[in-house]
């Protein structure tokens, strides 16, 4: 388990010794290896039907690190190797051999991956705390290679959001702390009870807005679009698929863990997010309809389903909300990734992001169109691809509570979705002016987006192994 | 009052403060500086309120020597990221929007 930790974090610090040429490769070995870990701790949790754990070098709480794996955190770990591998060929191809960008991306990409893996296994709110910081500030890096004006300004901003969210989230722990002397998760959640003192709601507050403001959810959405909209396609698909998601996952595990006997005596606190997500459905589809370049759509449209992951909240006291909540991440983390990825295939061939640039491609890059053309199943939530599984799920949880208003919004959230999506699909199969030229792209890029988009799809036929995995408790 | 509990309430006034001084100020320098007042008030609440009886706990004072340590990455960051933002368009302001 301590493996899926220290495997990044070696490959990463090696890619940035070595010259990048040779530390791709480092990665790509790397991460391969940590697919496999990752399935076989799945596998293992899966089996055993509970949680792994594991004391880091033998040290236990409260001076070691104690590492949890449980259903949730062992799908987590399983789609953010299988989003990375696909992405980490990709970029293997998308860099030039002298580009500066592309000499960064392999350790702070590996810093990234290692803070990911570390936030899920992680049983206590410091250690998270520590993790998020390291996300964080890898993703920043990443959003800042470019080197441009307009990137630094774009990681500024969205490094300011993410300090601003990690102090909150801090300062929530410190209450914990001073309120019950420990912040291991598990010690925590039979000492919060309903008649918990002001300062624990008080904590509670303040780590739900933190990470709602990391999660972009609508309103604090502002930093996503140009932050994942302007870096590089593979650092986008990185972003939107995974980075996204490790915050979400926490609110969903402080939600139903320690902070659920709070959640339990006001009920009605499931409305703020449910609310929140409806409204970023609908504002992230406008957004991203009216977009005119085609990065800034694929990232409103990030905006749009992250909504869906919050729908769940009314709903997690009945049964199936955390599994919809979980396929949905896979859903829209395969999709993004391999949309974001296709995205960058038609950049680099035509040379411009407009979605009205983008005639003719149908003719040249099949192979693409066809990879961004499933992703949009997904999105969209057609039958067979995991997308619909998750909207399925969710409905099915929704009616079994009588919430038939979550069944028109997630509804007609894949309605808008097909709108977005068809814009750019309808330009792709115009015919192009016979002089416009298209640069040829390496094969590479094409059939790495066009693996995830079909991961995202077939996932819809094996999605009750995963259903059954999220099922496993702490 | 508790000299442990007073910490906490100048921690908290800080961290207004500070939380105040990220959101509004649009010079950057100020900006970090005010993300570093921020963090230190979190500290100040995290060691001040785990003071049982003006008992130090250990715990909480390894935890804020890490998160000084993040601090300390997360300022060098945004300063690399400032220096780069000045010599390329010679402001220590955010350029406006794009939308």
């Amino acid at each position: 388990m301590i493996w899926l930790i220290l495997l990044p974090l070696l490959w990463a610090s090696l890619a940035f010794v070595l010259e990048p040429g040779r530390g791709k490769w480092l990665a790509i070995t790397g991460l391969a290896m940590q697919t496999w870990l990752a399935f076989d701790l799945a596998q293992k949790v899966g089996a055993g039907g509970s949680a792994i754990f594991h004391a880091v070098g033998g040290w236990g709480a409260p001076l070691g690190i104690d590492l949890t794996a449980d259903g949730l955190s062992a799908a987590m770990l399983l789609l953010t190797q299988c989003v990375a591998l696909p992405l980490a060929v990709y970029a293997s191809a998308y860099y030039k051999r002298d580009d500066a960008a592309g000499a960064y991306f392999w350790p702070l990409a590996g810093f990234l991956i290692a803070g990911l893996n570390a936030l899920f296994l992680s049983a206590d709110l410091f250690n998270i705390y520590i993790t998020l910081e390291l996300v964080g500030l890898a993703a920043v890096g990443l959003v800042a290679a470019g080197g441009g004006a307009q990137q630094v300004a774009t990681a500024l901003r969205y490094l300011f959001a993410t300090l601003v969210g990690s102090g909150l989230y801090l300062l929530g722990v410190a209450l914990i702390y001073g309120a019950y002397g420990t912040v291991s998760i598990a010690v925590l959640t039979p000492l919060v009870t309903s008649e918990a003192p002001r300062l624990v709601w008080i904590a509670g507050g303040l780590m739900l807005v933190g990470l709602l403001l990391k999660t972009a959810l609508f309103p604090f959405h502002f930093w996503l679009p140009p932050a994942h909209g302007g870096a590089p396609a593979p650092v986008s698909a990185l972003l939107s698929a995974l980075v996204v998601k490790a915050s979400f996952y926490l609110i969903l595990r402080l939600w139903i863990g320690p902070f659920a006997p709070l959640i339990a005596v006001a009920e009605w606190l499931a409305w703020g997010p449910a609310a929140l997500g409806t409204l970023a459905i609908f504002w992230g589809s406008w957004r991203a309809i009216r977009a005119e370049r085609l990065k800034m759509l694929i990232a409103y449209s990030t905006v749009a389903q992250l909504g869906y992951l919050f729908l769940i909240f009314p709903l997690l006291t009945g049964h199936g909300a955390i599994q919809a909540g979980v396929m949905q991440a896979f859903a829209h983390g395969l999709a993004k990734a391999g949309m974001f990825v296709a995205a960058g295939v038609f950049i680099k061939a035509t040379g411009q992001d407009k979605v009205s640039g983008l005639a003719g491609v149908v003719e040249r890059l099949p192979i693409t169109l066809f990879a961004f053309g499933l992703s949009c199943m997904t999105l969209m939530g057609l039958p067979p691809s995991s997308g619909f599984l998750a909207k399925w799920l969710l409905i099915e949880a929704a009616l079994d509570r009588g919430y038939w208003w979550l069944v028109v919004v997630v509804l007609a959230g894949g309605l808008l979705a097909a709108v977005y999506v068809f814009r750019v699909l309808r330009q792709a199969f115009l015919l192009a002016p016979a002089s416009t030229p298209l640069a040829a792209v390496p094969r590479t890029l094409e059939w790495t987006a066009f693996a995830l988009a079909t991961a995202s799809v077939l996932l819809g036929l094996r999605g009750v192994e995963l259903v059954q995995l999220v099922g496993v408790p702490a | 009052m508790s000299s442990g509990l007073l910490f906490a309430c100048v921690g908290a006034l800080l961290f207004a403060m500070g939380i105040a001084g990220v959101i509004l100020i649009g010079h950057l320098l100020r900006r970090i500086l005010a993300f570093n007042v921020m963090g230190s008030g979190a500290f100040l609440i995290l060691v001040g309120l785990a003071q049982r009886n003006d008992v130090p706990d250990p715990v909480p004072q390894a935890m804020v020597l890490t998160g000084i340590v993040v601090t300390v990455a997360a300022t060098a960051l945004a300063l690399a990221l400032v220096r780069r933002l000045f010599a390329l368009t010679g402001k220590l302001e955010l350029p406006a929007d794009e939308t």
